[in-house]
């Protein structure tokens, strides 16, 4: 026996039920969920054999002597380790046995957005989510931020590699300044949110305090990571959202990262996302308190929200309110049907919806809304792309079986009878993928 | 050019869709022959940059390396130069059928992306106040037979066009099209589905009426907002207006404009940029020579950058910009401005070009003189709260 709180707990947590079989969550889904956030991260054994992000660093540094090196660099070296990235992160995701831990990656990962849209991040943007996101998921949020911020992909991306205080030392020998775009981004979509109380002079502090946040040259002994310069770091005391900070070097900008995740605004910031993406495009308010007040209840534990989603009954009232964002609807199609033969299928579908990953157009990341993903020509390539995929994956399932298992708990009798009298196979699983059941979860 | 016989073969394969009624011919009778296309540079142009008020006395000092010299830029005036990437664009500016409007900028002063385009593209005073954007709002004006005379191109309806008025839009296609067969079992099963139901509705009209005037164009996918794509999204846009029975009104988007790091001075990320936009108007005005005396093509962006460079040969996030109006409509051969000039009293926050002109008022001339409708229409439903949006000065459309 099946039931909607399976169907809920698979789709919804979940990233799609694997081969379709609601089954095996049934007896107990809550417990399913609540057992991911203990165990093991079952996606670790797919990603194994890719880089740590200092040894792509190192190999760059290595490598930028000249044009034509890094030209070749890029070639020999980024490009086929990004699609490698790529390919095995979307593997994971597929095969993974907790796919609620996996959602759980995939929204910290978005949310803390490092993206291709800047060329050098290419080669770290996977261990980024390694290094910086994976471990923290049930971990702090403080914790987080902090691996995010110092993490070479997110300074690259947001420049801050190339920020110096005009005041620092190497500031007033070469008459180099600062560059606000982390200190913005972090206020913005990490952490306050767009209304969350902070002015210019609060990000042109921030932008000083974490100016000296650098990636170690070719020559140190931590080449390609994380290292504090005080040559760049802008000597002062500074004032950010109402509080002195006195001169602490490398010191100082983790103590206003501290600040603003302790920041009532961070908490509501986060409360709304993660009711925006478990609940409804449009969450109720009292779901946003509840997830608030978790969040500065237990000082950002972001293992103890995961948690508290697991018992919100919002979600369990209501099947269906979310639309699959692409990278959504594609993984469940693989976990549904299994992954395809050829490497280069499982990442195409990805490409022809828009949502490669770590290729989000903005640091605020992919969109959470149906109205972001599904637009009158997007709707078309979806069920242009499902149809395509229905006459690829002969699946050995009969597609009226598949419907049943698959969503037979919401299934609605038009939808099941329509599967049953579609003309073949594959116009019939054509019909499920494109379903209102599958395209929402 | 559409032929009749294209046409027509649009005509049959709309036929072949059971669920409604595809208006093959509606927009033959729309009632408007103007076209209006809104060009968005998403990021934060510098407008700086583009168009460098050379002639300043502060221009140089306060932007240091990033400052263009009059001999590498091309003079409009005794103030402002174009930037060369844009030089593709000087035969419509010596035609007066190009003006720039400098020192423009949305209402309210935010230097969040994200706030700055909702306000760009939602029409009110401040961000998130509406829901609908003002494109669309207009549309419900011109558009009240419903025709789709509003056109996005690209993979999303962006903002500004969304709202209750239906509109089309078109993206290259690249996967072999469903059978009509697949789409109308799934038209019965997305009825009761709000959001799907409508974009499906949605996307058949509009595939029905853009397959006619485009056919099977082929484009290489990816991101449409990446800068390399604009030139072939315009061409495409271009098309579909100047058919007869194509949209009237399209908007456009184009990305890369948020140059934190090495922004370059002639060459660079900023002039390599400029130069896809330039020839992508370009490719737009080609394609609508037919109609360009009734066009007006509107450039605009969320804000401007900081007049001085930041830390990394950049600019960081700032306020007023230029806009550019191009058609054969256009009342041009000038920079339309009430330029606060670059001392440090008229900075705006110590750092930014100081707004004298609202981008609100900008649009309002443009649907006012170009697309007819009446200031008091635009008032209460199009911009409501913009009565004293300024306008950037002087006459723009010819009339």
């Amino acid at each position: 026996m099946t039931s909607v709180d399976a169907f809920i707990a698979a789709n919804r947590f979940g990233l799609g039920p694997k081969g379709g079989y609601l089954g095996g969550i049934s007896g107990d889904p809550q417990s399913w969920l609540l057992r991911q956030l203990g165990s093991e991260d079952g996606a670790l054994p797919y990603l194994k054999g890719l880089p740590r992000s200092e040894e792509i660093g190192r190999a760059w540094l290595q490598a930028r002597g000249s044009r034509e090196m890094r030209k070749m660099f890029n070639k020999n070296r980024v490009k086929p380790l990004f699609r490698k990235e790529i390919l095995q992160r979307t593997r994971a995701a597929i095969e993974t046995d907790t796919p609620f831990r996996e959602r759980l990656v995939r929204f910290w990962s978005n949310h803390f957005t490092v993206s291709i849209t800047k060329g050098r991040v290419r080669g770290i943007a996977g261990a980024f989510e390694r290094e910086a996101i994976r471990p923290f998921v049930t971990g702090n949020f403080a914790e987080m931020l902090l691996a995010v911020t110092r993490h070479p992909a997110m300074l690259i991306y947001l420049d801050n590699q190339a920020s110096v205080g005009p005041n620092s030392r190497l500031g007033l020998r070469q008459n180099k300044g600062l560059n606000e775009n982390l200190a913005r981004e972090i206020l913005e979509p990490h952490t306050l949110g767009v209304d969350g109380g902070y002015r210019q002079e609060d990000v042109i502090a921030l932008a000083k305090m974490l100016t000296g946040w650098t990636i170690a040259g070719k020559r140190s002994a931590q080449a390609g990571q994380f290292k504090f310069n005080a040559r760049r770091h802008e000597p002062g005391t500074k004032q950010f959202l109402g509080k002195r900070y006195p001169e602490d070097g490398e010191e100082e900008a983790e103590k206003a990262l501290r600040t603003l995740a302790d920041h009532p605004s961070t908490a509501r910031f986060v409360a709304t996302k993660l009711a925006r993406h478990f609940v409804a495009d449009n969450p109720p308010s009292d779901v946003v308190d509840q997830l608030q007040r978790k969040f500065k209840e237990t000082g950002g534990d972001l293992g103890a929200l995961a948690r508290e989603l697991v018992t919100l009954s919002a979600i369990w009232d209501k099947p269906l309110t979310k639309v699959k964002s692409p990278s959504e609807l594609v993984i469940s199609v693989f976990r549904m049907l299994g992954s395809p033969a050829k490497p280069k299928q499982m990442i195409q579908p990805l490409q022809l919806l828009g949502q490669l990953p770590f290729s989000a157009p903005s640091p605020a990341g992919w969109p959470d809304t149906a109205k972001d993903w599904i637009s009158p020509e997007s709707l078309l390539r979806r069920i242009e792309l499902m149809d395509l995929l229905a006459r690829r994956q002969s699946s050995r399932h009969d597609p009226v079986n598949l419907a049943e298992q698959a969503f037979g708990p919401v299934a609605r009798e038009e939808t099941l009878l329509s599967i049953k009298r579609a003309p073949s196979r594959q116009a019939a699983l054509s019909l499920l993928l494109s379903s209102p059941e599958f395209q929402r979860r | 050019m559409t032929s009749r016989r294209e046409f027509l073969i649009g005509a049959s394969a709309a036929g072949l869709l059971s669920s409604f009624a595809i208006p093959g011919i509606a927009v033959a009778a729309a009632n408007t022959h103007k076209r209006f296309v809104l060009v968005i540079l998403r990021g934060g142009m510098d407008g700086l940059a583009a168009f460098p008020p050379i002639g300043d006395p502060n221009y140089q000092s306060l932007r240091g390396g990033l400052a263009q010299s009059a001999k590498n830029a091309i003079a409009l005036d005794r103030t402002f130069s174009m930037h060369k990437s844009l030089e593709p664009l000087m035969k419509h500016y010596r035609k007066g059928h190009m003006a720039v409007a400098h020192a423009v900028a949305v209402p309210q002063r935010t230097r969040s992306h994200f706030d700055a385009q909702n306000v760009l593209e939602n029409g009110a005073a401040k961000a998130h106040l509406m829901q609908d954007g003002w494109l669309n709002r207009a549309l419900s004006v011109i558009d009240s037979q419903e025709q789709r005379l509003g056109l996005s191109v690209g993979y999303s309806t962006p903002p500004v066009m969304r709202g209750t008025t239906p509109t089309a839009s078109w993206a290259p296609a690249r996967i072999p099209p469903s059978p009509a067969d697949l789409l109308d079992t799934l038209g019965n099963l997305y009825q009761s589905d709000p959001v799907l139901g409508r974009a499906l509705n949605e996307g058949r009209r509009a595939q029905a009426m853009t397959g006619a005037v485009l056919g099977d164009s082929k484009m290489k996918r990816g991101n449409m907002r990446s800068p390399g794509r604009f030139r072939s999204l315009a061409e495409s846009a271009g098309r579909l207006l100047a058919a007869e029975q194509g949209a009237r009104i399209a908007v456009i988007e184009m990305g890369g404009w948020d140059t934190h790091a090495n922004q370059g001075t002639t060459t660079g990320r900023l002039a390599r940029n400029l130069g896809l936009l330039a020839q992508g108007l370009d490719e737009l005005s080609l394609r609508l020579t037919p109609v360009w005396q009734d066009t007006v093509i509107c450039v605009v962006t969320e804000f401007g950058r900081t007049v001085r460079m930041n830390g990394s040969n950049g600019t960081d996030h700032g306020t007023a910009s230029a806009a550019m109006l191009l058609g054969g409509a256009v009342a041009g051969g000038r920079v339309a401005t009430r330029w606060p000039g670059l001392s440090d009293a008229a900075l705006y926050g110590g750092r930014d070009l100081a707004p004298t002109s609202d981008m609100r008022g900008l649009f309002k001339t443009v649907l006012r003189d170009h697309l007819n409708i009446p200031s008091r229409v635009l008032n209460q439903k199009v911009f409501p709260d913009s009565k004293n949006a300024k306008a950037p000065p002087g006459q723009l459309i010819r009339v």
